[in-house]
């Protein structure tokens, strides 16, 4: 970065103005309204009291029996749990994915890593229900994948892979729809990777397997990190690819808010349950923050 | 048409005594996409009154709106089981529905009902029910109970659809189960809890879209389904040479209707009431009908229906079938619907 000159902070100030703003009003406005709401009563056909009360909270762990006591209800915790493992595996096939195709499109010549980059991005201006809505044919009953092995005679006419309606769907569906998320990060730190340090690897006789787990990954991490971020959070309370890939069937926390918005019209516990997801998610970020802090290297680091 | 052109005259003639002063505006509030443009052309021509439309989703958005003073409204079209909050609430006045001309021509099934039971708030509008919907041809035999849906032979496990409505699937439950809506009952809620678990890893898919698609592409065989969308999934299953039926079941099916009504802050009054006359006509509920696809409660209607959904059973419900209508639970049952869900879904 460039020095700036002694008088910048004023200027430096005002600049920043813009971006402060649209935080206020984008982010803090909108999470201090939820973090109200979380803690007020809700309305019999929705809206809310303005009584204070935490029972929004209190609901998520346990459940208040007949007599008014309170039990241990492990229900939602489980909905916490399945939500994070299936944003992990999304993050992992993400991961899994993405690389290669990061790794593909950083050893391109430069002048053709830019269309390579828009190809990329393209699906994003589709919208993701459309997306997510084509995997229901591809993956249905009488699907595309389906259809060879009904046609080869192989799936018997009543019978199918059972690929809709599954895990494997959502994670089919989120692996899909968060794809670019993982690619571009990796791919803006492999393309300034200097490609020689992979070549004198090899000339001090490092195995493959070796340069890519000492030299390439090391290189990539922070675009694994931010990709890996950018995928997990969007996943853990996205609502749409379990609804219609899943079937429904399974509770994840997006579609247990978008559910106490809607149909059970219980605005706090919605807003409670939003604001233990956002917890979680700081949680991720404290957590990456930490894992990204340059390492003490000889010579002063990055 | 002759006949239309003596009908309009004569409607005209209905409202004439109202008229002289009528001249004006009616500002309607309704559903998205429920209001008939043909109906509204004929009433502006037939009155002389100018109609203002807007719209709305939910019977909860029209609540709040009410609820927060809203003006400006003549008519809203809140559904049966949200009546009994606007009345008490004093959100709308009493326009005494059953003194008007037109209320001779309400069926009788329709007249005084159980959330207005002197008619004096609300004009009956389109109603319809909700239960299961079947491909006959995959089946085998006719759907008479919901048996094949809650507990379903061993072909069937996997092909199940249910709505992705808590409300509508737990009522469902009590329905088959016998027991009352909108239950506070802990062990009723408990069986029915009990059924939905047991019935969970046969189900397909709990959806409320898409359904027809499921059932005539073959992935699901039974599945949840509201009787105009039953009626429009039919015609097109047929076209593909597969046989799609709407089930009355013995247990009975979920019923629900609309009203017309007259908030409380309404500033035309008389022309609202010449409206709400003006539906209770079997020509123009026909025209109403044909737009939505939904039944009508005006004897004599059917006759300007157009063909298709003429006698179409899905609409048109046979004499004995059992229907029970919903209504909305207080927060207490709501609370417990909504555990029972979360408890199926973990």
């Amino acid at each position: 970065m460039a020095l700036l000159p002694a008088r910048a902070p004023l200027r430096r100030t005002l600049g920043l103005l813009p971006a402060v703003a649209i935080i206020l009003a984008f982010m803090v406005v909108p999470v201090a309204i939820m973090a109200v709401f979380s803690f007020l009563v809700p309305r019999s056909f929705g809206g809310v009291e303005w009584t204070f009360s935490t029972d929004a909270y209190v609901q998520i762990l346990f459940e208040r029996m007949l007599d008014d006591s309170l039990r241990f209800s492990p229900g939602y915790l489980m909905i916490v749990l399945r939500s994070f493992g299936l944003a992990l595996l999304a993050t992992v096939s993400c991961l899994l994915v993405g690389f290669p195709v990061a790794w593909f499109m950083a050893r391109r010549p430069p002048g053709e890593r830019n269309l390579w980059v828009l190809l990329i991005t393209i699906p994003f201006w589709t919208n993701q229900l459309v997306r997510t809505f084509a995997w229901i044919i591809i993956l249905g009953r009488n699907g595309v994948i389906e259809a060879p092995f009904r046609w080869a005679g192989i799936l018997d006419q009543g019978a199918t892979l059972g690929l809709m309606y599954s895990n494997l769907a959502i994670t089919v569906g989120l692996t899909y729809t968060f794809i670019p998320l993982m690619v571009l990060p990796i791919y803006a730190s492999l393309e300034k990777l200097d490609f020689s340090l992979v070549e004198a690897a090899a000339d001090l006789y490092s195995s493959r397997l070796a340069t890519f787990r000492r030299v390439v990954i090391p290189l990539a991490r922070p675009g694994i990190i931010a990709g890996c971020l950018l995928v997990f959070i969007p996943s853990l309370g996205a609502f749409i690819q379990p609804d219609l890939l899943g079937g429904g069937k399974k509770l994840m926390l997006g579609t247990l808010v978008q559910f106490q918005f809607t149909t059970a019209r219980n605005w706090p516990f919605g807003a409670a349950i939003a604001m233990v997801l956002l917890a979680l998610v700081m949680v991720v970020l404290i957590l990456h923050a930490r894992a990204a802090r340059p390492h003490p290297a000889p010579g002063g680091g990055q | 048409m002759r006949t239309t052109a003596i009908l309009a005259t004569a409607t005209a003639l209905a409202c004439a005594a109202g008229l002289a002063r009528a001249d004006g505006k009616l500002n309607i509030y309704n559903w998205t996409d429920y209001t008939a443009p043909d109906l509204i052309a004929k009433f502006e021509a037939a009155t002389g009154i100018d109609v203002t439309l807007d719209t709305y989703d939910t019977n909860e958005t029209l609540l709040a709106k009410m609820q927060a003073g809203a003006r400006g409204y003549d008519i809203i079209v809140p559904s049966h089981n949200f009546i009994p909050i606007f009345i008490p609430g004093g959100l709308v006045q009493a326009v005494d529905v059953a003194t008007m001309p037109n209320f001779a021509n309400v069926d009788e099934r329709w007249r005084f009902p159980a959330w207005d039971p002197e008619q004096k708030y609300s004009a009956p509008f389109h109603w319809g029910t909700s239960s299961v919907a079947y491909r006959r041809d995959l089946l085998g035999h006719e759907l008479t109970s919901l048996r094949d849906f809650f507990e379903p032979a061993e072909e069937l496990r996997g092909r199940i659809m249910g709505f992705e409505t808590p409300e509508e699937i737990v009522n469902l439950g009590h329905l088959y189960l016998g027991q009352a809506f909108c239950n506070e009952n802990p062990e009723e809620m408990q069986k029915v809890q009990d059924l939905l678990v047991a019935q969970k890893p046969y189900i397909l898919a709990y959806s409320s879209e898409g359904v027809n698609d499921r059932l005539i592409n073959g992935d699901a065989i039974i599945a949840n389904q509201w009787n105009g969308n039953a009626f429009r999934g039919r015609i097109t299953a047929a076209e593909q040479g597969k046989d799609l039926a709407y089930a009355y079941p013995v247990e009975g099916v979920i019923a629900w209707a609309d009203g017309l009504l007259v908030p409380t802050t309404a500033e035309n009054v008389e022309n609202a009431r010449i409206f709400m006359n003006f539906v209770m006509d079997p020509e123009n509920m026909a025209l109403q009908s044909d737009f939505t696809g939904f039944a009508g409660p005006i004897t004599g209607q059917d006759a300007h229906m157009s063909e298709e959904l003429r006698g179409a059973p899905e609409i048109e419900m046979p004499a004995d079938a059992k229907m029970v209508f919903s209504f909305a639970c207080n927060a207490a049952a709501q609370g417990l619907i909504d555990r029972v869900w979360t408890n199926v879904l973990r």
